[in-house]
């Protein structure tokens, strides 16, 4: 059955507190997730004072500024510091999101910042994205056509073809939407999740590509494809505001058509 | 311990090449229920405190058991499929969930056809 308390050696506990500098008058409370797989002990939650007078507009500076001057051993993923590469999602306030587009300023009160739900924890907010990736891989995202481009020249696609694909090629991976979906949750090991099927759906919806019928058989399954129950948190929680919910309903409505 | 590629294990046994069919069956079934649904409830609201023979005399109208006999096929059929993908979302022991589903689809035939039975029987006697 799926589980729904964590295990004893997963229970959360209260943890250290990292007061702000004295004479710091703006402060904002980070409640930061800690996990350390060398240590025998459970997950905590630390508490960091910042002094937003010192620190930068965005979480991801607050995580920054924590780990440059407050606390080296936090860990996390970032890169780009501008929502292009997708390293830094987590759970921030309650939401899955990328650190690094969401500013301190709009959120009241405390901030809690976890990892990806669900998903194993490597360290701190580091969760272990293999499973996902996997899954990408699998769906093989990129073009496969059998007719040879002509010498020299690109594949061509009209503007409207090219207009199909909006809304599916700015996805940065990040698996926001995956890991904060319940089908996902529960059933990850076969399930692909909105993430790698709205992958799937920018390939079914290109027209240069020439394997559709392949991808729409790889797809049709009761377990990778139809785990969806349009509880629709990706689309929710997507940080680039995309919607692969949508991007579900079509590959849905494809199988629907081809019967 | 599994020395299986992380590709390998995510292929698993591939694709079962089925599920639209259910899928589809789900939507046209809960499409069928809402004017069916709607009729039931206005039959059961003028029906409260009629007696077996006016209830008899309401049923053998042949619309009133054309559409009580369909009610009953669609709902147990859409009870079935939908309880089907809740059993599969949750268990995820291979052979408990074996035994549910076939479980899920005798009692959703047995409850389904009783249901027909007692409608014919009330309806024609016997």
């Amino acid at each position: 059955m799926a589980e729904f308390s964590l295990p004893a050696n997963s229970k959360v506990v209260e943890g250290k507190t990292f007061p702000a500098p004295a004479g710091a008058t703006r402060v904002k409370k980070f409640k930061v997730y800690r996990y350390d797989p060398d240590k025998n002990e459970n997950p905590r939650m630390d508490t960091y004072e910042i002094d937003l007078d010192a620190c930068g507009p965005m979480v991801l500076d607050a995580l920054i500024k924590i780990k440059n001057e407050i606390d080296s051993t936090l860990t996390f993923r970032r890169s780009c510091r501008e929502g292009v590469c997708g390293s830094c999602a987590m759970n921030v306030g309650g939401t899955n999101t990328l650190a690094c587009i969401n500013a301190i300023s709009d959120f009241r009160g405390d901030i809690a910042v976890y990892p990806l739900p669900h998903m194993m924890v490597v360290k701190d907010l580091v969760p272990d994205l293999t499973n996902a990736y996997a899954q990408y891989a699998s769906i093989q995202p990129w073009l496969q056509a059998d007719t040879p481009a002509a010498p020299g020249k690109e594949r061509l696609q009209s503007p409207e073809e090219r207009e199909e694909l909006d809304g599916l090629w700015e996805c940065v991976l990040c698996f926001s939407c995956s890991t904060g979906c319940p089908s996902y949750w529960w059933n990850s090991d076969r399930y692909l999740g909105p993430a790698t099927l709205l992958q799937a759906y920018r390939w079914i919806a290109d027209s240069r590509d020439e394997y559709t019928g392949e991808r729409l058989d790889a797809l049709e399954d009761p377990f990778r494809l139809y785990r969806c129950h349009t509880i629709m948190n990706c689309t929710n929680t997507c940080p680039k505001n995309l919607n692969p919910g949508k991007a579900i309903a079509k590959i849905k409505q494809k199988m629907v058509e081809r019967r | 311990m599994s020395l299986q590629t992380d590709l390998a294990r995510v292929r698993g046994l591939g694709s079962a090449k089925e599920g639209t069919g259910h899928w589809w069956a789900q939507r046209l079934t809960a499409v069928a229920l809402v004017p069916l649904g709607i009729w039931f409830v206005f039959a059961a609201v003028s029906l409260a405190g009629a007696n077996l023979g006016e209830f008899r005399a309401w049923l053998t109208v042949p619309y009133n058991l054309i559409l009580m006999v369909l009610l009953v096929g669609v709902l147990f059929h859409h009870m079935q499929l939908g309880m089907q993908v809740v059993f599969e979302d949750y268990i995820h022991n291979e052979r408990s969930k074996t035994v549910v589903l076939i479980l899920n689809k005798f009692v959703a035939v047995i409850l389904g056809v009783s249901c027909i039975i007692a409608l014919l029987r009330v309806a024609f006697g016997g």
